[in-house]
């Protein structure tokens, strides 16, 4: 199967000139970054159109990444169901385990492009730390990668893994010692250090370019997704379901069908305890507002002040209190829809996926596949559900142990 | 201009307008309580400082070094919101000659609401705003607004900013430019950077504005280099940090602002006393 990546130009995405979607996006970042996202987005700008580095990239996602990802007619859970046929994008099959992999070998080609010598990141659970080191190996690129001391206590294993990898890993102490104090600590080392350090931030969000490039670096996903439904049903998906934290793997998979009306797409967000409590969940769209937010304007948990409130799931990867600002852009657009499952229905998701077919799925994507479990049964059987499965549940299993009573520490 | 702006400029070039250096401490709002905030405030005013800027806690500030990032979560920690630092400025413009700024992240002024902060702000007797994460393509309302309340919009030039960058933002601001003497957060630095005269230098060239110098600057030697090419120097960190030690003994208020006044002092003495 031969998929392009070199990004498409479909006027219904964004951004506009000023990195804008709508009225989201922008770049509100302290003056000492701003010459290097500039460079950056001028440099991008040139990128996206030389064939010559994307073929490079298509290379290496299929050599060593392992692209494409399958996409598997989930047959004995729609059949449970009794609705809409189910069908799974593999995306835990990439190499390192999710669609982090094609973001991350994305910006570590661009980064020796930019003649760059050494890349940071930001990780929450680990898994984009993971793929950022395993990048950078392949590279040759010095990799630091910054995680809060409380996300390292739960993922020691991903710890491990990223230094086995050559990276080094960087507790912060910071805040609530978590993603988003991950995300402040990367930027400031971004501000002493961006003339040889470039910052691989790992979803659609931050200041333009960073969420339009992290974009097209996962459209992939929905490129392939495409053709792979074409080729199983002869036609396009009547829905896609995707999990949303930052929102890179869900942006991937829709950005290739914003255009097909007939698609429907859902974005599902980590209602945590319930929506309803103030500061135990990460469901900024569902119940966020507008604000500004690691350099960008996009919905954000905030109080009446300003202050970043408390967020909680039980997936480390969409405990985070903003989203990419496309997302924002969608929701007011309506393109878009967007809901959340709490960590009950999403456990629940996660067990049943392993039960009924034989696959364990992340915890983030469990949110997307427990949305699927809603909507399949009130769906006509010749209907289509495609779930993006983005990446697998290995790194899970001791906290699902935990959730369902097992100590496996 | 307004009387805020004249404020400001007469304070950093006094008199016959000859450039003597000033010295413009930061202080953290709410750190480690209003009633030390006022009282620093009174103690700097009396050695002659030229602006104290005072800072607007934030929940994820990404300019600001790990001193200024602890004093931001304690003072959130007790409780510190947005009108806390209106009340102390309220309640110390009238008994002081110095220049009052506020520095504050763009997500509090947005999520308060932009006109509110600013009529909330110059009614509290603040003279100017400096929002550090709205970069000069987004100020430019920003910038009229503060104006029509009669603030100054003050923005800050780094030593990566671009020389056309650097006109947009020279024209932008009111009041006095703020130079960031290293790339990098806020806190101490060892030594300045050979370049910063001279990013200086044109910088007063081309904006026709007082030029004020911060990021890095910890000690009276430094303030003294720095008003040497510049019209004041901004302290920030090696002061947080002196409160904060202040603070970790006990004592509050007056007390406080005692245990801090010998280094202000010190810093003072790198400003020429001569005409």
């Amino acid at each position: 199967m031969h998929v392009d990546v070199m990004p498409l130009d479909d006027p219904a995405l964004g951004p506009d000139a000023k990195g804008r979607f709508g009225a989201f996006g922008g770049c509100y970042v302290p003056e000492t970054l701003m010459a290097s996202v500039a460079k950056l987005a001028e440099v991008y700008a040139a990128v996206r159109r030389e064939r010559g580095f994307w073929e490079e990239l298509r290379a290496l996602l299929r050599d060593y990444a392992g692209r494409p990802s399958p996409v598997y007619f989930a047959a004995r859970l729609s059949e449970q169901l009794g609705g809409a046929r189910l069908y799974l994008k593999r995306e835990d099959l990439n190499h390192t385990g999710a669609h982090k992999i094609n973001n991350t070998l994305g910006q570590v080609l661009l980064a020796r492009r930019l003649g760059k010598s050494r890349v940071i990141a930001e990780t929450g659970a680990g898994q984009h730390g993971v793929a950022t080191a395993t990048a950078a190996a392949c590279c040759g690129l010095q990799c630091v990668v910054y995680m809060g001391a409380e996300d390292i206590r739960r993922q020691k294993l991903n710890v491990f893994r990223m230094e086995l990898l050559g990276a080094r890993v960087v507790a912060v102490e910071t805040g609530q010692k978590t993603l988003k104090d991950a995300i402040n600590a990367a930027m400031r080392d971004w501000m002493a250090t961006s003339d040889h350090t470039h910052y691989v931030i790992g979803s659609v969000m931050g200041p333009h370019p960073y969420p339009q490039m992290v974009r097209d670096f996962q459209s992939i996903v929905g490129r392939e997704t495409k053709v792979q439904m074409a080729e199983a049903t002869g036609r396009l998906p009547d829905c896609i379901v995707a999990c949303v934290g930052g929102g890179s793997n869900a942006a991937g998979i829709f950005a290739p069908f914003i255009s097909d009306a007939g698609v429907r797409l859902i974005g599902v967000e980590a209602a945590g305890d319930g929506i309803d409590h103030v500061g135990r969940h990460a469901a900024t769209l569902c119940a966020g507002r507008p604000g500004v937010l690691h350099g960008m304007f996009t919905y954000v948990l905030q109080d009446d002040d300003g202050q970043t409130l408390p967020v909680h799931s039980v997936s480390a990867g969409l405990d985070y209190p903003g989203v990419g600002p496309e997302h924002a852009h969608w929701k007011e657009t309506g393109r878009v829809e967007y809901t959340a499952c709490d960590d009950r229905a999403a456990l629940a998701a996660f067990v049943r996926l392993c039960e009924v077919e034989g696959i364990i799925p992340a915890l983030e994507p469990a949110h997307a596949v427990a949305h699927a479990l809603r909507l399949a049964p009130q769906m006509d059987g010749d209907r289509t559900i495609v779930i993006n499965l983005s990446g697998r549940g290995d790194k899970d299993v001791v906290e699902a142990g935990r959730l369902l009573g097992r100590d496996l520490q | 201009m307004s009387a805020s702006g004249d404020r400001i400029v007469a304070r950093l070039r006094p008199g016959d307008g000859c450039a003597r250096g000033a010295l413009l401490p930061y202080f953290t709002a709410g750190f480690p309580d209003s009633r030390s905030l006022a009282e620093l405030i009174h103690v700097a005013d009396a050695l002659g400082v030229a602006a104290v800027e005072i800072g607007f806690p934030y929940s994820d500030s990404i300019a600001d070094g790990p001193v200024i990032q602890e004093s931001f979560y304690r003072a959130l920690e007790h409780g510190c919101r947005v009108h806390d630092a209106f009340s102390v400025a309220a309640q110390v413009r009238s008994r002081v000659a110095c220049a009052l700024l506020a520095m504050v992240s763009y997500s509090i002024v947005y999520r308060y609401g932009r006109d509110r902060f600013l009529t909330e702000a110059a009614a509290a007797g603040f003279d100017g705003v400096i929002i550090p994460d709205l970069p000069v393509e987004e100020c430019h309302d920003a910038a009229q607004a503060t104006a029509r309340v009669g603030l100054c919009h003050i923005g800050m030039v780094a030593p990566t900013t671009t020389p056309a960058r650097r006109e947009a933002i020279a024209r932008s601001s009111a009041g006095f430019v703020y130079q960031v003497a290293v790339a990098g957060t806020t806190g101490e630095r060892v030594g300045l950077p050979p370049e910063l005269p001279g990013q200086v230098r044109e910088l007063r060239r081309i904006s026709g504005l007082p030029v004020c110098v911060g990021f890095g600057i910890g000690s009276a030697q430094q303030v003294r280099a720095v008003c040497d090419v510049a019209d004041g120097a901004i302290v920030g960190s090696a002061l947080v940090r002196r409160v904060g030690e202040a603070a970790a003994t006990g004592v509050r208020g007056g007390a406080l602002a005692e245990r801090v006044r010998p280094y202000l002092a010190e810093l003072m003495s790198g400003i020429r006393v001569d005409t």
